[in-house]
This record gives structure tokens, sequence and C-alpha cells, in this order.
């Protein structure tokens, strides 16, 4: 039983292999093995958010998935949020104009299930934000300037593309 | 928290699947599709099977599909798909409010009807909807396969009438014929997206003088699995949907409820909530007919 | 922004400025105790004791070490044995606290074990194999039977489980109740919660045998860390070191990770190679000793016809759990501000805390303010209730002036500076009160239970823990520092050193904003460091709501003294006296001769390159160290108790409105508006989101949180699924508008604001459900008011009618 598994997983943008014992959750592997310390982890059970990634495009909770079963899926974690010039990325701007953040440690998940729902509805009302960002607890902010953050990168998009 | 070790296959067919549960012996194999609720009941180590059989790569198992006088869902259809299907919103309504109160987007993405039958949280919301609408669930095993009426199915608390060999394949949720047909949906949590202390579903097809003719309800929360209301069902029929007819016949619920004391909350507060909620989804349900 | 015109023109503070630390979070790039990756490190997994109360007759780990990967096992037995027992607060010489159980396990998750092995998965293996054998035994789990003293001894060598009691008064109670024709007496109950921060705590020690050092890396907001590292290891204190430079993933006062701590040291130090332990949630929850006060307060209040209090009594029943460690001093703390923001002229204070058999408390955000500001805002809605009096025009009576500070408190406190009317005048108008009050009579009008709140609160911010020593005469501490230096290299770049850990609060920002301010250069360009605990210079640790006033003073004195040697050397460089030198914008120009001047990079090359341009004497380099006494403390207590405490006091007034659903009991908070005054705001957005977080906090403890317990003492609340933190559906909206009364006592006018929005919510959203259920005749006043209290108050209320 536990015996390594050889997994491949396109982890943003690029194939990554790993060699993992099939009770490895996609966290740790992601983390401990592949050494992107960007996603985090709160309470191993599906509750906080902190370890919310991209799994081929939706927003999932990492500690509830083993490592194995991404194999041959897209991955994309905090640090493959950065603009196409490698730059932050609009919404991670945002986020630091408005101080959508403390601590800093939910705002990797924050902005996962952000960016995922940007992507959805462009144009989201506060409600749909708070609905979005509703599996990401967030214990420094009362969530407000997150909220903040995501309607003027929502605003700054549409102003750019009207421009 | 970590699961114990476990030996992991991932499945492409529904032969495979059912000829690795055929297989296990003494071994304690167990399907993993969406794991939302697996995985922290083994992360807690409160499960520990000896192997996972990973479904979520048989195509078989997926998908939405209207068939007239019901809609099947693969088993493995995630719970986000279900939201955003227009054949839910369109023919099983009840569905589609009972799935936006499940978890929170994360969730959803990966969660399974499948798994949520099978698992059977007493307060879970799709087993709730699907109770309610007397939905039918195909069983397979390498010798056949079999559909049992959801009625029955949930045992107690986190129990289903499931053979260890057996897979749930489809979940089949009855259309109902005919026009003035309303649904209701009503659910207290601690949080939005918690699971439900009190939930409670009902459809209900009204006569032309408006009384009620046909009426399905369930609640959650309320005992050791989902229940069924058939009495107060069968005592709505011919009634009006007012208030006062309801209230006169809510009292049957208590017969069919047997809650229990939480650190959420007390059997005294689920059974009187029980009633409140109850009667809400059924005037909600007969409030938008017509509508 | 109703004074702002008279504040100085800052040209950084008080500005909408972007953060430096927030750039590395939105990158994912933070640097927390769990990504810290030392080579050949172990990691730990801990064995938690399934009992309440239980003797430990055996331990069998055979198994355990069997187990491939399995390095080791430690026990109570052999960690009580080397190292020294963990600090408490009280003197309390009997009850012993190590990392592990000895010899008796005193609460159900009390870690009996900790197993050493290469991965975290192969140690919960191990820890499963470990043989105990308990003999169990009944459990002392309710403080009110506790202090009549028929339960089990939690600490039977201690001969009670009453830690500490004890009554002070201040000023003339008997006298002043004899002279006001009303009394109103009630209880008041603060449910046991905490902070629970998104990330547990998480420690890593590395020991180097040869140079004799112990690295630690922890997500840890503690003042006086090292000092018990190096004591409870017994090596000198100069052996250990911290590494400040760890963000911290959430405190808000309880990363107290000294258990776990001593627990991973003394375990780098004994098997010689990396250790860490990272708890995880359940052994956050249960057994890391971070649950929150747990508080029964009864009062008595007496007051005159126009709804003037004169004197309270006070009683503070406190349930710290089984190990006190600091906790017990949390009764201590609301003594700075015992009466609130109100004129009170005399009070009582009775404070007790006993030992349970539960989890152990810790430093909780406010340190006991917020229990007791929600206790004496309930007093408050008492008084007005019971002569019939609006409970705004109650609060107005009772507080402190505008032309009355220094206001004096009976315990001795001095409160600095405010304008309480002002701030509270600013919630009613932008929360257009009387409309709030309209909209909550339409939803009544509907049929839905709604209810306006109203809580003002007081911050008090700066640390001086001097009523620590009324608490344990053995603590005579009188100061609270907190340091910066500021150097300047010779291509001018400035570099500035903070010494401490930081959880959120933005001391890079407050550090480099006011330094940039002082030295008119551009806070961006600052860099500003951690130093870790053997470069850095004294702190007592971001506690108290005290960065802004402590480090925000010193980084001040600093910035000023590195101007002054510039100027200094710039008058010699430029042949005039210094006082004939104006500096401006990086520029030192001779007074009426604005040809003849010295850019900063100039004078900066001369201070570490140019000895023949430096002014004979003077020292080379450019940097200025300031170590900050907490302003105004640093006094002994007199003969009457009396002390001041805290030196900046902040204020808030909250004004929420809620909906309950009758039906189910179920609190919506729609709206949220704050007036708030601290000072000077070193930094808007901070101080914005401090407030709303310390609101959404408040909210938690009000309507969600407890770590309940029930009668044989087994936790109940022990997971995410049952801690209710309230998501982003839970918190509504929160206005909030700023007032700024600087404080006379901060180099720029700046107080505390870490706390506030917490101090003050709960008493708020209390004041909102008792509005919502008074035409019931009900009234609640236990926290957290969950759906079913207010449910089963409602039925119980029917059935008697």
């Amino acid at each position: 039983m536990s015996d390594y598994v050889e997994i491949t997983l396109n982890v943003n943008g690029r194939d990554r292999t790993a060699l993992v014992p099939p009770r490895v959750t996609l966290v740790d592997c992601l983390r401990d093995m592949l050494r992107l310390t960007g996603t985090h982890v709160g309470c191993e059970h599906g509750i906080c958010g902190a370890c919310s990634v991209l799994f081929d495009g939706e927003p999932i909770r990492s500690c509830l998935m083993f490592a194995v079963q991404a194999q041959g899926h897209e991955i994309r974690t905090v640090e493959g949020l950065a603009a196409a010039d490698g730059g932050i990325s609009d919404l991670q701007d945002s986020f630091w104009e408005c101080h959508a953040m403390q601590c800093g440690y939910c705002t990797p998940g924050m902005l996962v299930a952000s960016h995922a729902l940007l992507e959805e509805n462009p144009n989201p009302t506060d409600d749909d934000i708070r609905e979005a960002i509703s599996g990401n607890l967030c214990r420094c902010t009362g969530y407000q300037q997150i909220v903040e953050a995501v309607k003027m990168t929502a605003r700054r998009r549409r102003e750019t593309s009207n421009g | 928290m970590k699961a114990a070790p476990f030996d992991y296959v991932r499945a492409t067919s529904l032969d495979e699947v059912c000829a690795l549960l055929a297989g296990a012996g003494e071994e304690e194999r167990k399907i993993i599709a969406g794991g939302q609720t697996l995985v922290p009941l083994m992360a807690m180590r409160m499960a520990r099977p000896d192997m996972l059989i990973d479904v979520n790569d048989v195509t078989e198992l997926a998908g939405i599909e209207d068939r007239g006088d019901h809609v099947a869902f693969g088993a493995c259809t995630r719970q986000r798909a279900i939201e955003r299907s227009d054949i839910v919103s369109g023919r099983l309504p009840l569905v589609a409010k009972a799935v936006r109160n499940v978890g929170h987007i994360q969730t959803r993405n990966r969660g399974t009807i499948g798994g949520s039958i099978v698992h059977g949280d007493p307060s879970a919301e799709l087993p709730l909807a699907a109770l309610a609408l007397d939905a039918t669930l195909a069983l397979r095993t390498t010798g056949g396969s079999r559909v049992i009426p959801i009625d029955g199915f949930f045992e107690a608390a986190m129990v289903t009438n499931i053979e260890p060999e057996e897979l749930l394949t489809e979940v089949r949720i009855p259309v109902w014929s005919g026009g003035r047909i309303g649904t209701g949906f009503h659910e207290t949590a601690s949080r939005q997206g918690d699971f439900a202390i009190v939930a409670a579903a009902a459809q209900v097809q009204l006569a032309g003088d408006g009384t009620i003719a046909r009426a399905a309800a369930s609640a959650g929360g309320v005992a050791p699995a989902p229940v069924k209301l058939h009495a107060f069902e069968a005592a709505l029929v011919g009634k009006q949907p007012s208030e006062a007819e309801i209230e006169a016949v809510i009292a049957l619920i208590d017969e069919e409820i047997d809650p229990d004391t939480d650190v959420h909350a007390t059997a005294d507060y689920r059974r009187r909530v029980a009633r409140r909620l109850v009667a809400r989804a059924v005037l909600d349900a007969a409030a938008e007919v017509g509508k | 922004m109703a004074d702002t015109p008279t504040l100085p023109n800052y040209r950084y503070v008080s500005r909408k400025r972007r953060t430096k630390e927030d750039r590395r979070f939105i990158t994912g790039r933070g640097k927390f105790v769990a990504d810290v990756d030392v080579p050949g490190m172990k990691h730990v997994a801990i064995l938690p004791s399934p009992h309440p109360r239980a003797n430990i007759r055996s331990i069998d780990a055979s198994a355990a070490l069997a187990l491939p990967g399995v390095h080791y096992v430690l026990t109570g037995d052999e960690i009580a044995e080397g190292t020294n027992s963990l600090f408490h607060g009280l003197d309390l010489p009997n009850v012993k606290w190590y990392p592990l159980a000895v010899g008796m396990t005193r609460y159900a998750g009390e870690w009996v074990a900790a197993v050493v092995a290469d991965s975290r998965y192969i140690a919960e293996d191990a820890a499963e194999l470990i043989e105990v054998d308990y003999e169990s035994l009944p459990a002392a789990v309710d403080s009110e039977k506790i202090i009549d003293e028929d339960q089990p001894l939690v600490h039977p060598e201690h001969g009670t489980n009453v830690l500490f009691r004890n009554t002070w008064t201040w000023g003339p109670v008997a006298d002043d109740f004899a002279s006001v024709p009303h009394t109103v007496s009630y209880r008041a109950r603060w449910g046991r919660s905490s902070t629970v921060p998104i990330e547990t705590f998480g420690v890593v020690a590395k020991w180097d045998d040869i140079n004799e050092i112990m690295d630690v890396w922890a997500s840890i907001q503690m003042p006086q860390y090292q000092d018990q590292i190096a004591g409870a290891l017994r090596i000198p204190m100069n052996n250990v070191r911290v590494h400040n430079d760890v963000d911290v993933g959430g405190s808000y006062g309880v990363k107290r990770g000294i258990k776990h701590t001593v627990l991973v040291t003394y375990l780098a130090k004994k098997l010689g190679y990396p250790v860490r332990f990272i708890e995880d949630r359940l052994d956050n929850m249960s057994g890391g000793d971070a649950h929150g006060p747990d508080r029964i307060f009864d009062i008595t209040m007496a007051f005159d016809d126009e709804g003037v209090i004169k004197s309270m009594k006070i009683r503070a029943l406190d349930d710290v759990g089984a190990y006190p460690g600091r906790a017990p001093l949390q009764l201590g703390k609301p003594m700075t501000a015992l009466c609130g923001p109100y004129r009170v002229n005399s009070i009582e204070y009775e404070a007790i805390s006993v030992t349970s058999n539960k989890t152990g408390q810790v430093p909780v955000r406010g340190f006991g303010q917020s229990p007791t500001n929600f206790a004496i805002e309930t007093g408050i809605e008492r008084v007005a209730k019971h002569l019939g009096m609006d409970r705004v025009e109650v609060r107005a009576r009772n507080l402190v002036r505008k032309d009355e500070f220094p206001w004096k408190i009976p315990p001795g406190s001095r409160y600095d500076s405010g304008d309480f009317h002002a701030v509270l005048d600013m919630a009613l108008k932008s929360a257009d009160w009387n409309a709030l009050i309209a909209r909550r009579d339409t939803l009544r009008a509907e049929g839905k239970l709604a209810g306006v709140g109203i809580a003002t609160c007081l911050e008090p911010g700066g640390g001086n823990n001097i009523f620590e020593y009324l608490f344990n005469p053995k603590l005579k501490i009188t100061t609270f520092v907190e340091s910066v230096l500021i150097k300047v290299e010779p291509t001018g770049a400035i570099t500035a050193v903070m010494c401490t850990t930081t959880s959120g609060q933005g001391h890079e920002t407050l550090v480099s904003t006011i330094a940039g301010e002082e030295l008119e250069r551009d806070p961006d360009t600052i860099r500003v460091t951690h130093g870790d605990t053997l470069e850095a210079l004294p702190t007592r640790s971001p506690v108290a709501s005290r960065m802004a006033i402590v480090l925000g003073t010193a980084t001040s004195k600093a910035a000023r003294e590195i101007k002054d040697k510039m100027i200094t050397i710039a008058a010699y460089d430029l042949g005039v006296d210094k006082d004939r030198i104006e500096y401006a914008d990086g520029e030192f120009s001779v007074r009426g001769e604005p040809s003849r001047k010295l850019a900063w990079e100039e004078v900066t090359h001369i201070a570490h390159k140019q000895f023949h341009r430096m002014p004979p004497g003077h020292e080379l380099g450019l940097q200025a160290y300031a170590v900050q006494q907490v302003p105004g403390g640093g006094q002994m207590p007199d003969e009457n108790n009396e002390v001041p405490l805290y030196p900046c006091f902040s204020f808030q007034a909250h004004v929420p409105l809620v909906e309950i659903d009758p039906a189910t009991g179920k609190v919506t908070v729609h709206d949220y508006f704050i007036a708030h005054d601290c000072g000077t705001a070193i930094n808007p957005d901070i101080v914005r989101g401090m407030i709303i977080g310390g609101v959404a906090h408040g909210i938690g403890a009000a309507l969600y949180e407890k770590f309940e317990y029930d009668g044989d003492g087994q936790l109940l609340a022990g997971t995410f699924v049952d801690y209710l933190l309230p998501s982003a559906h839970e918190i509504p909206p929160v206005a909030d508008f700023e007032h700024c009364t600087p404080s006379p006592l901060t180099s720029l006018g700046q107080k505390g604001s870490g706390e506030g929005g917490y101090l003050g919510a709960p008493a708020a959203i209390a004041s909102a459900v008792n509005d919502a259920l008074a035409p019931l005749g009900i009234e609640i006043n236990e926290l957290p008011i969950r759906a079913r209290d207010i449910e089963a108050a409602i039925f119980e209320k029917s059935n008697e009618n």
C-alpha cells in the first residue's frame, strides 16, 4: 500500500512531475514537492478556502483532492495569476490598491476565487462577489476591501474595453 | 490531518469499477468522485478505506439528460453543472433551488449528486430534493443492475442502503406532467453555505380551483436521515394553500421526524423550525404557481 | 472629516498610499512559517488526550517507534525532566506547565506525546500506534461550580481551582451608591471564543551545537518569546535567535505558541536535526491553548434620576482553562478603561480567575477589554430601560466631555484626548439615526423583528501593563519599550530595522511612512527589515494596539535624529551655524542663500566616506536608534492601587441594523455604521481595514463563535464545521467615518487602532438584537446569541403569554 506514484500535472502552464504516495493531497504536493508555497493550508477539511486553486479553470479546494487525482489536469495557483507580461495582473493590482488583505494568508485563495468569478461574470454585483468569496474565510479584513478590489477590477476592465 | 495510506485506482469504465468493487474481499474499497465529504473524513481518519476507486474519468457517469418524464443525472455529475444546467432550471426547479444552497462554489465544482446521495448526510440539500420528488437510483454490480426508489435508501446518519459491491450510476428525478406547478425550498443554516440545521423542500400542483392537487414535501436535519413527509403530503391534497389550511395539518410532520440535539441546535428547535420551514416551502410553492 | 483642517498638511502620513507588504502577498511570495524549508528537517505530530481529566498510567510507544520513518517519540516525563515549567502571569509555583501532559491530562485534546518522523503523514500514522493507559477521572467544567470549591482539582498541588481572586475599590463606592436613588443589577456572559487565525501556529527550530545557536522560525506574536524559550531550555538568551522576518498569518493576540516552541526546540537540541511542527486545525482548536476569555460579569450600576452613573460594582469570573499562562492578566487590562468612556466617580472591581479542565486561554485582541466593554454597554442599556430614557441620551450624558481631558478614571488611567460627543454624533448622523429607526419600524410593520443597536467603546493603546503588578507583586514591569534603528547608506538609501514580527498590521508601511514624513523622502524607497532577536533592539512585540504609538514615535525620534545629524554635517560643510540650515525635499540649504546647498546624497556621502568634511568629534556613518518608552508610563501603583495605564485612548461609536427571522431566530446584520477616532491615521487604508475586520471579528463573537463544551468536558466545537467563523455572507458592508483628535502624547498624534472594531461590535450587535426583541419583552445578555437561543426565548415567551 501507499507506493509512490509518478504524476504529471500542468501547473501554471508548465508540466511538472512529482512522485507521490496516493494519500498526499494536492495542496501538500504543490507546496512541499513543487515548492509552490503561495497556496496555503488553513483547515484541511474543506471549510476555509485558503488552499483554493484553479483546476481546469474552476476554483476548487486543493486540500480535498489527492494529488494523484490531478494527474493530467491543469492547475493554476496564485503564482500563475500574473499578467501576460509577467507583471502583476489587474486583479492583483486592485487587491494592492484597495489593501484587500492584512496578514496575506487567505489572499491567494481570495485571488483565485475572484479570478474565477470575473472570468465567468465580468460585471458582478456585490452579492455575486460575496457569494464567490463566501467559501474563503478571512479573519483580518471583514471582506469589504476584498469586495471593493474585485469591483475595481471589473470597472477597470470595462473602462479599458470601452476606451 | 493526513489520510491513512490507501491504494488508488483511476478507473475508466463502469465494468472496471464494478470489478474492483466485487474483488474487494476483506478490503474496504470506496468510490471517490468529488471527494468533498469523503476526503475530510479521511483527513480526520474517521474513514480509512484500503483502496480508493476514482470514477472521475468514467465518462458514462457524467451528464444530465432530459428523458421526458424524468431527468437522469449521471452519478458523477457535478453540483456546479446542475446549478448551471438549463434542463434542471427548466424541468426541475426544486432541484435548481436546492443546489444553490449546497456548500460553496469551490465545493460545488467538485461535489457530485451521486456522492451527495450515497453519503446520506441528514441535512444535505440534493438528497432532500430528490427524496421529495421520489427519485429512483440506478445501482450496478458486476452481476447486473437494479433500480430502487430513493425513499427508503437513507438508513441513518451517513448510512445508506447500498451494498459494498454496488455502484450508484444514475439518479433519476421525475418531472411532473401538467401545469400549475410550483416549488419552494427553505433552509436555515448557521452560516450561508453550511449544512442545513433544518431544510424543507416542497413541490405542489394546483387544481383549477386553487386547491392542492398534488404535493411533495421533505425535511432535512430533523432525523438521522432526510425524511419524506408522506402523511403531510397526503393531507395537503384538496386543501387551499393558505396559511391556515397548512397550519391545520402541519402537526402531521411531527410523527415523521425524529430530530436530535447537537452543537448547532436542540431537538426542540429543529422540531419547531421544521414546522415553520415546511409550511413556508409549501406556501412559496403555491405562490409560485401562475407566476 | 470634521476636525482634519486643523491638522498639519502631511506629505505621506494620512494619505491614501499603497502598503509595502501587500505586494508579496498578492504574488504568493509571503514567507510564512510553513514555507520555511530547512534542509533535513523532520516533522512532528501530536497524540492528544481523549479524556478531559485522566491519570496517565503508562505510555507504550514501541509500535510507533517501529514504524519506518519514525525517529523519536517524546512524552511528558522526559520533557518535564529536560525543561523548566512554562511561564505563568500569576505567581503559581505549584501549577506546572509543560508542552506535554505529565502524569495527568487536564483537558480533552491536551498533548500527551509527540512523534518525530520523516513526514507529517508518517508522524500521524505513528501517533495512532502509541498506546496510553488512562485512568479517566471526573472533570471540573462549570466555572460557577468551580468557585464553590466542590469540583475536582485541576492542579491538585495548587490546592484550589481558584487561581486569583481580589477586590479593588477605587473611590467612595459605598457613599456614591448611597447618594443616588437608582441601581440596576444584571449578569452579562461572554462565551468562550477566540481569534482563530486562518494560519495555525507553527514553529521550525534548528540547533547548531558548534555555535550554540537555536534558530527559531515561528508564527509568533508574543512579548518575551526568546526569554521564555531560553528559560525553559536552560540556555542563555543569546543562544536563541528568533527570525522576525516570518510573516504571521493572522494572530490578533493569540499566536503565543510557547509550549509548541519549547517542544520543538527541545527536540531539535536533543535530536541534532531541525524539527518542525505546524499545528493542523485539530491540534490548533483543541490542543493549541489558544482559547479566549470565558467570562461571567455580575454588575450593579448606581445612577441618578437623570441617568448619570455615579458608581459601579463589577464582578468578573473568568475560566482560563487548564493552564493559565498569561490569561488571568486579561482581567487586569480592563482596569485601563474599566468604566469605558463614561464619567464614573468610583468603581469596585472583583476579579476571579479559575482553572478548569478545558483548553487553555491566551491573550485575545483587546486583552479582556471586549468582554468588559460588552458588559458595560449592557449596563448603559439597562439604565436607559430602567428610567425609560433614550439610550443614546444616557450615553451622551455620561460621556467624558471634550474639555475635560486629560480625564482620570478611578483606577488611575488618564484618558489623553478625544471628542466623544462629536464621534457619537458623527455615527448618528452618518447612519441617519432617525431614518434607520424608521427602517426598523417599517420592517417591524411587515411582521419582522428588527433592531437598531448602539454602542460606544474606548480602545486603550500603547501597552504599559503595570496592572500585572496588581495580580502578581513579582511583576514590577513598568515599561513596555519598542525600538527602531534607522540607517542611511552612503548612497542616501534608507533602511529601517524594526525588531519584531508582523501579523497583518502593516508595520513596514508604518515605519516607512513615518520615516519618510520626517525625512521628506519617498516611503516607497525606504526599506524596512525585521531584525532577528540577536540583532534587534528591545521590543515587547505588537500587542496592545501599541505599534503606531510606540514604534511610530520611536521612528519619528530616530528619523529626527538622522535629520539633525545631517543638518550638523551640512552646516559644518557649508560653514554656517546649524540654525541657519534649512532642510526641505532632500536639500540642505543656507537660509537666505538658496544657492548654497547640499543634496541629501552629498551629506550621506560625507558621513560615510569623507572624514575631512565631517565636523570634529562627530560619529561616522549615518544611523540612529530610538528605544521608546510607553508615553506617560513608568510608575508603580500608589497606595490606593491607582496607576496610569496605557497612554492613548481611541474612541468609536457603532450603529448596526439587524433583522431577525422569527421562524428560525436567525439574525441578519443589514447595515453597520461606525465613527472612529484614533488620532492621526498613519495609513488610512490600514486603519479602515483594522476597523472593519475588527467589526467582523466582533460579529463572530456576538453571533457565531464559541468553543462549546459538554458537561463532561468534551470540546464540541473543535473543527471549522462547529466553530463558526463568519464568511462574506455574514458580514455586512460597514460604513466607517473618521474623526481625528490627535494624541498629545505621540509624535504625530497617532493612537492605536488594531482592536477597536472588535471591542465595540459585540456590544453593538447585542444592543441591536435586544432592540429587536424588546417588543416581545425578551433580553439576551449572553454571547454568542445564536439563532437557537433567540428562537427558544421567543417560544418560551409565547408560552408564558
